[in-house]
């Protein structure tokens, strides 16, 4: 180390690509492969604010989910899976050939890797194009059209439907029969389940609209009742989405600023971190939506 | 293999160069796990769905950090601050989740929220 210091550059051949705060190669390699996934870890942290709104309205309006989710289609999230892992497959493996300094061979994979993000982008243009047009959006603006509500409106298993019905009754009778619950100025508590002790705490503020009125102890078949508040999904899957397709649209433009340095001649398998860089933040993107899709599209 | 891959790295700087069959596996494993979690949604689990959901994508995730990543060849470092970063993960929404399911905002409506107990 020091002899590198006392001679400067004169014994050791010191590559262009070499920055001048790095001893060789391989610490610039290292350093900048141990950044790399400091930011990623960053980015692990940024979904999961996301990843917890969405945890938390699940937990508490499971039935928002299993109905909204319906209104998302599964072959479209499949397609979308299985080209984000092929993309990625080119991507690893252009890391590969950087390695051994096929340029031709890496220039044309990491065509086809943008080439892959070209067609995931597509068909989320697609599924939020539909969205757009039917009225599936977020907040105020969820204004969905007979068009959307086609085939998710109707009860499905009226049988079901009965038997719920029967045991809320039962619930109730049994609730009836219990002496009247302490505090005079409690509103109508006949709905309650036995055993639940009312709180004597004044309310500060009335629930929002459409909150139901006793957690139920399965998920609604959908079309039972009405489910309120939908929007909430719809809020949380196009942040999720969105957050992540402008991750999509980042990479491709990285890649293809690695694509040009590729053609430019820049790597070799002595220089590929950023191709190696890129990748990984490439996979990254693969890997949260390995998550996304089944959370969002693939609810039971 | 072994001495086949040794020399491979030996060839190429001291770096791992991940040859090509692991990467064909590794996608095809993916995609077939692809396959999986969208049959599992045939079947009515219950509860285990999600996780059955959960897992497999776990699972994928692995490969996909291991392989595709190369975490499997690395400096260990590069694995323990991706593994902190999902610990972090975890105890986030793992609190938010202990929190969310202690109360019953909907129990009584309008009324401040039961505590379970």
């Amino acid at each position: 180390m020091t002899e590198a210091v006392s001679t400067g550059h004169g014994e050791r051949a010191h590559p262009d690509f070499l920055q001048h705060h790095f001893d060789t190669p391989e610490q610039q390699f290292t350093s900048g492969k141990l950044g790399m996934w400091l930011f990623l870890a960053t980015e692990v942290l940024l979904f999961a604010g996301l990843f917890c709104a969405y945890a938390v309205y699940r937990g508490i309006h499971p039935e928002i989910f299993e109905y909204a989710h319906r209104f998302l289609d599964k072959s479209l999230g499949a397609t979308n899976t299985v080209i984000l892992l092929c993309s990625s497959f080119t991507m690893a493996w252009a890391v590969r050939s950087s390695q051994l300094g096929k340029r031709g061979l890496t220039a044309a994979l990491l065509a086809l890797t943008i080439l892959g993000g070209i067609g995931f982008m597509s068909i989320k243009y697609v599924e939020y194009h539909h969205k757009w047009k039917v009225g599936l959006l977020w907040g105020t603006h969820y204004h969905p059209s007979a068009e959307a509500m086609e085939g998710h409106g109707a009860p499905e298993d009226t049988a079901a439907g009965v038997a719920h019905q029967d045991e809320t009754d039962a619930a109730e009778s049994a609730a009836a029969a219990e002496p009247p619950a302490a505090g005079p100025q409690l509103p109508d508590l006949s709905g309650l389940p036995a055993g639940v002790e009312p709180t004597n705490v004044p309310h500060g503020a009335v629930g929002p609209e459409g909150t139901i009125a006793e957690r139920p102890a399965e998920v609604l078949p959908v079309g039972e009742e009405e489910v309120k508040n939908v929007h909430i999904f719809f809020g949380i899957y196009f942040l999720m989405t969105g957050l992540h397709g402008i991750h999509v649209l980042v990479g491709m433009g990285l890649i293809g600023w690695v694509l040009r340095r590729t053609l430019r001649g820049d790597f070799g398998p002595e220089y590929y971190t950023p191709v190696d860089l890129v990748g990984l933040y490439w996979h990254l993107v693969d890997l949260i939506w390995i998550f996304l899709f089944p959370l969002l599209y693939l609810i039971h | 293999m072994d001495v086949a891959k040794a020399h491979e790295a030996e060839a190429h700087g001291g770096t791992h160069v991940v040859s090509l069959p692991t990467l064909a596996l590794t996608l095809a494993a993916l995609l077939v796990l692809t396959w999986v979690t969208y049959a599992v949604t045939w079947f009515d689990l219950g509860a285990l769905n999600l996780f059955a959901a959960l897992a497999i994508a776990g699972l994928k995730a692995t490969l996909v950090a291991l392989y595709f990543m190369h975490l499997r060849w690395d400096r260990p470092m590069n694995g323990v601050i991706l593994l902190v970063s999902l610990g972090l993960l975890i105890l986030f929404l793992g609190f938010a989740m202990v929190d969310t399911e202690t109360y019953l905002p909907e129990r009584i409506p309008g009324y401040a929220p039961e505590i379970r107990r």
